[in-house]
């Protein structure tokens, strides 16, 4: 593997990841950096920071630090830092210097804990992985360490929904469009991780009896949660007008049996020849979508980390460029992000499906709100 | 919340009174937070000054997410390569391999051979000890009709040495070839924008019959290689100093450091010294100063003690610009600036004297990010930055000097903030695009 993109993009890192996950809720999030990330994740990743105040910083580590191994730097700014703006909770999280340094994050939040008193978490990212992985761990962490353990379900139509972020759906409206199709369906939506609940929200919701994973990145917290409170979970995303409803009856059929689902992995695959590229449940769902209402078999390419539960017979992972271009030969269709036109066979008819972490900002005005709209 | 809570306090807590500030650091170091003004250029516009090369970057994937969205906004992708590092190659130190095989990968693919490559390593490869020589020996033999150079994403260097800028500023010179001399051939270097043609420093050089040679204005690399031939190089903006000496090191160029400045002795202290070296007559610059002051005299009428504030992305000497404007009469108020440089220190011990009151505030301090940004009489603002701090619409919205030098620069300057009070703009629209003048499309 030459690990090589001559021309593509690359996705969205877990750093930026676990500052986007936790952007709304009040907390503070430090990437352990020298720069240069804090200027991609205002710049291409986080669409949200202009108009909110969230509270996103680097360490700015220098080569002594490094070098020295200075953790006390890190520790006491993070604490001063606290200490002033006072935060709800710290997150700390790295890239690849302190990474090979052996950084240990769980230890230097333990240590900002202790010295002002505000909850702090460690996030070992290292800037190598994509923001499932970080947003991912971040979620997880917030459900281990605030989610209420005394919360009791009294609602059996009651659902979180986890992974609606703004690099996943961007600021479109896909998120309350989600939240009304669920309300319209009579249910009560407890907390959405993170788009649009606080804290506290997110604090109460063992009080959920489904979760709905609405990308990759919230199936480590619904995983938590199912731990925590045995909530079960259903991984879809309700694009389309068709596949709503099955994704409404599994949801239902979670919540009445504890059974774990993934809907839109049950969909045909052999055969197909359009392609879809892009993260797993949402492109599972969409491709599902699509079948739904047009009757034509997707297969999807997952260019970002999947357990293998989220990808249907037919599906599969492929990272590189290397990868990617000979499982492109020979589609028909291909729905993906504008940045992989350049890489796709010239035969073949190209829809443009532009994605938040993947071309950033660039074509952010052409991204869709799919949720509940018709594909066709 | 806390901005609601305690916006005065937070402003009092974060600023400094010029006649209280620490020089050259007013503000502790600590976590950093980053506005959302972006005009100032990056490596990767930078490298794209030189006509045709490929850029590749071999970063991890965070580091990479920036620099290829750089490239995309400019338009600039086809020109654009880069190779992932994971965790295994830190494991396997098989790091050479992958640069080897991941440039000779890209280089195959292309649609055709660029002329030259700008291969950016990164902060990790530093601390592996990776070695350069061999992976640029081994390319330079596979590829002998590219011309490769090693450039470098290293943030975590920025307090050891040169800056990764500096660095930038002086590798985009370092595939010149030396050709014989032209003593008619003068080079301006290490600019991002192109200098105005009216400036004293360009008229001076082509008026007396001179080929100004400049990397904003080449358009082919043969172009490019023609600026070995001056035997003059001339460094204006203050980052691009090392890369000056080093041409004069390796090509035998003579090197001039003529800063972009404020100060009209300085100005006109330059303008006596490229006229010695280009063996041309002095020039009387007694019009051009007159034409400066009335022009800031106008604009100063037009402002009517309306407050002023500017930030240090503006122009390359900020500290020379508030003690010009504070001279002329001009209300400045505050500035935005993270730290004060040597080259400034007589101009910022001037103001400390002089302006006691005026204040400075950090851009990067995290208390920044929930400072209130409405000032009560947004301020007429010089820099993206300033604008975004204050809240206003009344900007002249320039980064890294804008191309404005000598007399004429000021003078241009006053029109400019003359121009900004007159017609206001879109701050959010204009200060988010990256690398202002790149040709980065607004978003």
């Amino acid at each position: 593997m030459k690990q090589t993109a001559r021309i593509i993009s690359t996705y969205t890192s877990d750093a930026s990841g676990v500052a986007s996950a936790l952007f709304e809720l009040g907390g503070m999030t430090v990437i352990h950096d020298a720069s240069g990330c804090n200027s991609t994740y205002n710049t291409h990743d986080e669409p949200r920071w202009y108009d909110t105040d969230s509270l996103v910083f680097v360490s700015a580590m220098t080569e002594m630090d490094a070098i020295m191994g200075d953790d006390e730097k890190v520790i006491g700014d993070i604490a001063d830092a606290a200490q002033q703006l006072q935060p709800r909770f710290v997150a700390v999280c790295g890239t690849p210097i302190p990474m090979l340094v052996g950084t240990d994050f769980t230890a230097v939040a333990a240590a900002v804990e202790a010295r002002t008193g505000i909850p702090a978490m460690g996030l070992a990212t290292n800037g190598m992985h994509t923001y499932i992985s970080g947003a991912g761990m971040a979620l997880a962490a917030v459900a281990r360490r605030f989610a209420d353990r005394s919360a009791v379900c009294t609602n059996r139509r009651s659902v979180n929904l986890l992974g609606l972020t703004p690099l996943d759906f961007s600021v479109n409206g896909s998120d309350a469009a989600m939240r009304r199709l669920l309300t319209r369906a009579g249910w009560e939506i407890v907390s959405c991780w993170a788009m649009g609940s606080g804290l506290d929200e997110l604090c109460r919701a063992g009080q959920a009896a489904v979760n709905l994973v609405v990308s990759s990145a919230g199936l480590p917290a619904a995983r938590e949660l199912q731990t925590l409170f045995g909530t079960p979970y259903v991984c879809a995303a309700p694009f389309g007008t068709a596949f709503p409803q099955t994704v409404l009856q599994t949801l239902e059929e979670a919540a009445d049996t504890g059974v774990c689902s993934v809907p839109y992995t049950a969909r045909p695959t052999a055969g197909a020849q359009t392609v879809l590229i892009g993260e797993s449940v949402t492109s599972g769902s969409l491709a599902a979508a699509i079948t739904a209402e047009t009757g034509l078999p997707v297969r999807v390419l997952c260019p970002t980390e999947a357990q293998p539960a989220l990808l249907a017979p037919g599906d599969c992972m492929a990272e590189d460029e290397d990868d990617l271009i000979p499982l492109l030969a020979g589609a028909q269709r291909i729905i993906a992000d504008p940045m992989y036109r350049p890489i796709c066979p010239a035969g073949s008819a190209f829809f443009p499906l532009p994605s938040e972490a993947f071309s950033g900002r660039i074509y952010r005005r052409s991204i869709p709100n799919l949720v509940g709209t018709p594909l066709v | 919340m806390l901005k609601r809570q305690m916006p005065d306090r937070i402003r009092a807590a974060v600023g400094v009174r010029m006649a209280d500030a620490q020089l050259p650091a007013p503000f502790a170091g600590g976590l950093e937070y980053g506005a959302p003004a972006r005009g100032m250029w990056n490596i990767v516009h930078t490298g794209m000054l030189i006509p045709g090369a490929h850029e590749i970057f071999v970063c991890a994937e965070g580091c990479l997410r920036g620099v290829v969205l750089t490239a995309a906004e400019m338009g600039a992708a086809e020109r654009f390569s880069m190779i992932s590092i994971r965790e295994n190659n830190v494991l396997d130190g098989d790091m050479e391999e992958l640069i080897i095989d991941g440039v000779t990968d890209i280089l195959h693919k292309l649609p055709a051979m660029p002329p030259a490559v700008l291969l950016y390593t990164s902060c990790i490869h530093h601390f592996m000890a990776c070695d350069l020589d061999r992976v640029f020996r081994t390319l330079r033999g596979r590829f002998p009709q590219v011309d490769f150079t090693d450039c470098y994403m290293n943030p975590i260097m920025r307090k050891s040495g040169l800056t990764p800028d500096q660095l930038m500023r002086r590798q985009l010179y370092s595939l010149l070839k030396k050709r014989p001399v032209n003593d008619k051939s003068v080079s301006l270097i290490g600019n991002d924008l192109p200098t105005d043609g009216t400036s004293e420093l360009v008229r001076m050089i082509r008026e007396n019959g001179f080929t100004l040679r400049d990397i904003t204005a080449c358009r082919t690399y043969g172009e490019y290689q023609l600026m070995a031939e001056s035997f003059l190089s001339i460094s204006t903006y203050p980052p691009a100093r090392a890369g000056g000496d080093a041409l004069e090191h390796r090509l035998g160029q003579r090197h001039l450091y003529l800063p972009w400045s404020a100060d009209f002795d300085v100005i006109d202290q330059n303008l006596q010294t490229l006229a010695g070296v280009l063996g041309v007559p002095a020039p009387d610059t007694a019009a051009a100063r007159r034409g400066a002051l009335d022009a800031l005299e106008q604009t100063r009428q037009l402002l009517n003690g309306k407050p002023v504030a500017l930030d240090y992305t503006a122009v390359p000497r900020p500290m020379e610009l508030a003690r010009l404007l504070i001279r002329c009469g001009f209300n400045l108020t505050e500035i935005y600036i993270d730290a004060v440089s040597g080259e400034e220190e007589a101009a910022a011990r001037w103001l400390q004297s002089h302006a006691p009151e005026l204040m400075l505030y950090p851009t990067s301090d995290p208390m920044m990010r929930v400072a209130p940004r409405q000032a009560a009489e947004p301020p007429l603002c010089i820099g993206q930055k300033a604008a975004y701090f204050t809240g206003s619409d009344a900007f002249v919205n320039i980064v890294e000097g804008g191309g404005l030098y000598g007399f004429d620069g000021i003078a241009r300057l006053a029109g400019l903030m003359a121009d900004a009070e007159l017609n206001r703009k879109d701050p959010r629209g204009l200060i988010t695009v990256k690398g202002l003048g790149c040709g980065c499309c607004g978003i």
